[in-house]
């Protein structure tokens, strides 16, 4: 620690390696937040589009007429305990219990992947009923945001099988540790906008 | 740096996970959230599917504030976010992100708004808007 990488003279190769503590502790975790809040951004212009957008029906079928609201209970439900779940498997992983984190973290990501196959089933049969997102411009911005955060829902999910695996053959490392609590923040995450989609697309679209 | 809690302690996975412990979470604050959350998703459900009010503006109104309610619930018992989080970056980079998405949803459907009902009628089909 008494090498610092300030060097006055400039001679030392190692002038742009940081030999300090990075000012920030677990940079990676905070790096990780800011790419969430840019995730942030690109959810936030899609529902600025769906809002705009959401009653532009061309003659076509209007929100109430298609969105399935008893679905989308079940499919609200799913994610929020697997939102739980994940935080048990996260509590488990403080105990360094790696059997039970393992379990926990399996059940999230059934929970997870029953949300998108739900999802993949409501898209296909309102596509099959001619509703699909190249009916009217509020289809379009219905389609790509809840299809963009199905996306980053089945993402997480590989994400996540890749962390079982790898905590599994290496154990809980330093570096599995840190993954596994970045990815606990993008399952959280995820949630968060979920919560934005029923309210604002679902709840509040068939009022509108 | 400020973590006292970080400095003693050189256990293999220890480095850095310390510092952590307290936005780690506890169980009981995991199903205060959970329950929290599943009340402010129960009652919008009910009002909508229930059609309990008669003003749709005042539903939507309603449903949409309990969902601000709920993503508050969700930061601070899943996300652990407090002012406390990596020296407050967290809290800082929240913040800005907060502001710039207002700006972002406000603005648009603000300017989209006018340009809407300041349009000329292009077709029938949506004559019956401006009437």
């Amino acid at each position: 620690m008494n090498t610092t990488a300030i060097d006055t003279a400039g001679t030392a190769p190692s002038r742009f390696i940081c030999h300090e503590e990075p000012p920030v502790h677990n940079g990676t975790l905070l790096g990780f937040w800011i790419y969430l809040m840019s995730d942030c951004f690109i959810f936030a212009s899609l529902f600025a589009c769906n809002a705009v957008l959401g009653t532009n029906y061309a003659g076509g079928p209007s929100a109430a007429q298609v969105l399935d609201l008893p679905g989308l209970a079940v499919n609200t439900a799913l994610l929020l305990i697997s939102s739980v779940t994940f935080g048990f498997a996260m509590l488990e992983m403080a105990r360094r219990n790696q059997r039970a984190m393992l379990g926990w973290l399996a059940v999230s990501g059934l929970l997870a992947a029953a949300f998108v196959g739900l999802e993949i089933h409501e898209f296909a049969g309102m596509i099959a009923e001619g509703a699909g997102p190249d009916r009217s411009a509020f289809l379009s911005s219905f389609f790509t945001l809840v299809g963009t955060h199905g996306l980053h829902v089945s993402v997480g999910i590989l994400w996540l099988i890749v962390l079982m695996v790898q905590t599994g053959k290496f154990g809980l490392t330093e570096a599995n540790i840190r993954r596994l609590r970045c990815l606990s923040m993008f399952w959280h995450f995820l949630d968060l906008v979920w919560v934005g989609v029923f309210s604002y697309v679902y709840l509040a679209g068939v009022l509108r | 740096m400020n973590h006292p809690s970080a400095s003693g302690h050189d256990t293999p996975a220890g480095h850095g996970d310390d510092a952590l412990h307290v936005h780690q979470g506890s169980l009981r604050g995991y199903l205060t959230g959970f329950v929290l959350a599943a009340i402010l998703t129960v009652i919008p459900f009910w009002l909508v599917m229930g059609h309990v009010l008669s003003s749709p503006w005042l539903t939507i109104s309603i449903v949409l504030l309990f969902a601000i309610a709920q993503i508050l619930v969700h930061i601070i018992y899943f996300l652990h976010l407090d002012v406390h989080s990596e020296d407050g970056w967290n809290m800082l980079a929240f913040i800005f992100t907060i502001v710039l998405v207002v700006i972002v949803l406000g603005a648009s459907i603000w300017v989209m708004y006018n340009e809407n009902t300041n349009m000329m009628p292009m077709s029938p089909q949506y004559h019956h808007h401006t009437e």
